[in-house]
């Protein structure tokens, strides 16, 4: 249930709004912190390109590595939006409110960043950006739309689009409201924005529709982007540990795992930073916890399938790379912890109501995850490649070089600054959709009794 | 209509690896090093793990001890008529030509390195870096073949400058190929004549009969990738009842 707040739409815009029509003292510092890590992280894949791949601790066989990792990482986190934007207003779950923009401009930087590393991890990306981006017809060859490596970025950057339209129809009442609270060049830049946003019944009906529309088809997207993503892997036949049949079923729900963690992350960052307590309360992570829980749990069940998986096909090659994952060192090492961060520790916690409602316990839980779920498909990936195969006697264990760390490094600030210069120009809580749901929870004195003014029908 | 033969060609090149005669010597690994332009594996390539070699003889051994033996097996391209590193490929530059080969576009390739994953023999071979050939070489590359620049798959191509080069000349004197006609770099350089190169579609050819060898197999079989290169099995003269005794 709701814990009732009374907070009034002058109060809702003031404290709301206090990133973006002022400057946190914090904010420029941790900007341009941030802005410098960015930097050296740019100039650091610029020399990669410059110089190849060679830069990297990438051998034969194994030819993937941190790159491909964090790639999946971030796809995974981008499941943060669809699932709380979209899944969440089809059901209808009142708790989402707050918690959407952020969600899907989680979902927007994150995929933006997801689809920089299929690129620089090529050994010619030059030539990517010259034939497959602008279809390459004047050869007569168009892409092999077999390969998952098509598919993928045809998925990425269909919900990319997607998501980038959902933020910006979630943002014109919001783009209204700033427009008529500035002046100069942020009032002109607000007023093209807002595509004239006035907040007519005609307006209103068009943009529920469209959010409403966009969520329905964006559902199909939830399922079919990290399901290609892990095609990437499943299609690989020879490779053990990557032919699952379970593939695409378990990357959708780790990345759901890993995704709602992140907003819980960022939740909680949102709180403490702009110091939003009257909106973002201990019942959001406590709801988010719970959905966590039943997520966590189907993640696990199908961890433990896929092993199950391996082990009925009773196929030596395949048992003796499971060894391998689980009981070899380095990677043993590797797996207990991806064990207990992923969901040994993070669980059993949210299992108690009252540390569901403790903020800083909630968040340092949430980032356990998402150490887990990196290191999830770090496991997925490496090992595969790193197995002893019959005709080869290159069997290394690879060892990421201080390029690929930096790189991996760079794309976290990089999708923090993405985020923070977003809060300083666009409210990150949507203020509507914190109206709305006061709206709903009123109530009104009808003689002696109180009543909701709002009936919603709800079948 | 077009028939098959018209719409894919007439050959399909194939070649026999007769590991009896294997006696280990890599003559082979050399010939196919030099004939391809391949650079040379400096000490902190192979340590690094990214030497190319597009044939290697691998070293297994077979039985218990105390009657361990060495065993040699000469590993290039498989050249599969069913290959795992096509259909992943998102540029096309690992496809199947109309000669069965497996052929690697070096122009199209952006360096995903996904075929390399794909490929069960792990016989595809990344380029980290440019090649570099000390001076005294530069002069010794062979003219036919084009030098990977670097951030490129490659693999052995059944030297297919030879296969042109060689078809090229018995068309131009306006005759069939013959069968032994066109030798790669590793069956010309194989003392004991153990890789045989040749057309599968030609039923009289050498490769063709023995195709059909009793000790005919192929690697990997499990993956129903149908190489176009066959073994055929070591003998072993002390296990009783086997097939046949030395040639």
């Amino acid at each position: 249930m709701q814990q009732k707040r009374n907070l009034s739409q002058e109060y809702t815009n003031r404290v709301l709004l206090n990133g973006t029509l002022q400057t946190p003292k914090w904010w420029a510092p941790t900007v341009a912190g941030l802005g410098f890590v960015v930097l050296i992280g740019v100039i650091i894949i610029a020399t990669m390109i410059n110089r190849g791949l060679g830069l990297t601790g990438l051998s034969r066989p194994v030819y993937w590595g941190l790159f491909i990792t964090t790639f999946v990482f971030w796809v995974g986190i981008s499941h943060a939006g669809i699932m709380i934007s979209a899944i969440l207003r089809l059901t209808q779950a009142e708790w989402r409110r707050p918690v959407t923009r952020a969600a899907e401009l989680l979902t927007v930087c994150s995929l933006f960043t997801a689809l920089v590393f299929p690129l620089i991890h090529a050994g010619r990306p030059w030539r990517i950006a010259y034939w497959i981006l602008p279809y390459d017809i004047s050869r007569g060859i168009y892409p092999n739309i077999r390969s998952p490596l098509i598919m993928d970025p045809v998925a990425i950057s269909t919900y990319l689009t997607g998501s980038t339209l959902f933020l910006y129809i979630a943002l014109l009442p919001d783009l209204g409201v700033l427009r008529d609270r500035t002046t100069g060049w942020k009032n002109a830049f607000y007023t093209l924005l807002a595509l004239g946003w006035k907040g007519n019944p005609r307006q209103w009906q068009m943009q529920t529709i469209g959010g409403i529309l966009l969520s329905a088809l964006m559902l199909p997207i939830f399922v079919s982007v990290h399901s290609i993503v892990s095609w990437d892997f499943a299609v690989a036949s020879a490779v053990e540990g990557w032919h699952s049949t379970i593939f695409a079923p378990y990357f959708v729900i780790g990345a759901v795992h890993s995704g709602v963690s992140a907003v819980v992350t960022m939740m909680a960052l949102m709180r403490w930073l702009w110091k939003w307590d009257d909106f973002i309360r201990p019942e959001h992570f406590d709801a988010l916890a719970r959905l966590l829980i039943v997520v966590a749990t189907g993640w696990l069940a199908c961890t433990f399938l896929e092993l199950i998986f391996a082990l009925y096909g009773q196929d030596a090659p395949e048992i003796a790379l499971r060894e391998m994952q689980i009981f070899q060192w380095p990677w043993n090492l590797l797996f207990i912890i991806f064990m207990v961060t992923g969901y040994i520790i993070p669980v059993p916690v949210w299992c108690v109501k009252k540390f569901r409602n403790n903020i800083a316990i909630m968040f340092w839980t949430s980032i356990l995850v998402n150490v887990g779920m990196w290191l999830e498909r770090f496991l997925i990936i490496v090992p595969g490649l790193a197995r002893r195969t019959p005709f080869v006697f290159t069997w290394e264990a690879y060892r990421p070089s201080p390029v690929e760390w930096a790189i991996m490094i760079w794309s976290f600030a990089w999708v923090s600054l993405l985020m923070l210069l977003f809060s300083r120009f666009f409210p990150l809580v949507p203020l509507f959709e914190q109206k709305e749901s006061q709206v709903f929870t009123d109530d009104i004195q009808i003689g002696r009794a109180k009543v909701p003014a709002i009936v919603r029908e709800v079948e | 209509m077009t028939t098959d033969v018209e719409k894919f060609g007439t050959r399909n090149w194939g070649m026999i690896a007769d590991l009896d005669k294997c006696t280990g010597c890599q003559a082979c690994v050399l010939a196919c090093q030099a004939e391809n332009n391949i650079p040379i594996n400096t000490e902190d390539r192979v340590e690094r793990a990214r030497s190319i070699s597009w044939i290697r003889v691998e070293r297994y051994w077979e039985g218990d001890f105390p009657d361990t033996k060495a065993r040699f097996i000469p590993i290039m391209c498989q050249h599969c008529e069913n290959a795992p590193c096509e259909p992943v490929c998102p540029v096309y530059a690992s496809y199947h030509n109309s000669e069965g080969l497996n052929v690697q576009v070096y122009n199209r390739c952006v360096g995903t390195r996904y075929c390399a994953n794909a490929c069960p023999y792990i016989v595809r071979f990344f380029n980290y870096w440019d090649p570099v050939w000390p001076e005294s070489l530069r002069n010794h590359l062979n003219p036919d073949v084009t030098i990977r620049s670097r951030g490129i798959m490659e693999k052995c191509s059944f030297c297919i400058q030879r296969i042109n080069r060689t078809s090229r000349k018995a068309k131009s004197e306006g005759r069939e190929l013959e069968d032994g006609e066109i030798q790669t770099a590793c069956s010309a350089a194989c003392g004991t004549h153990g890789i045989v190169f040749g057309d599968l579609n030609d039923p009289e050819s050498r490769v063709s009969k023995l195709r059909n060898h009793k000790r005919a197999f192929t690697l990997l079989e499990q993956f129903g990738t149908d190489p176009n290169v066959i073994y055929l099995a070591k003998i072993d003269p002390n296990k009783k009842g086997s097939e046949e005794g030395h040639h």
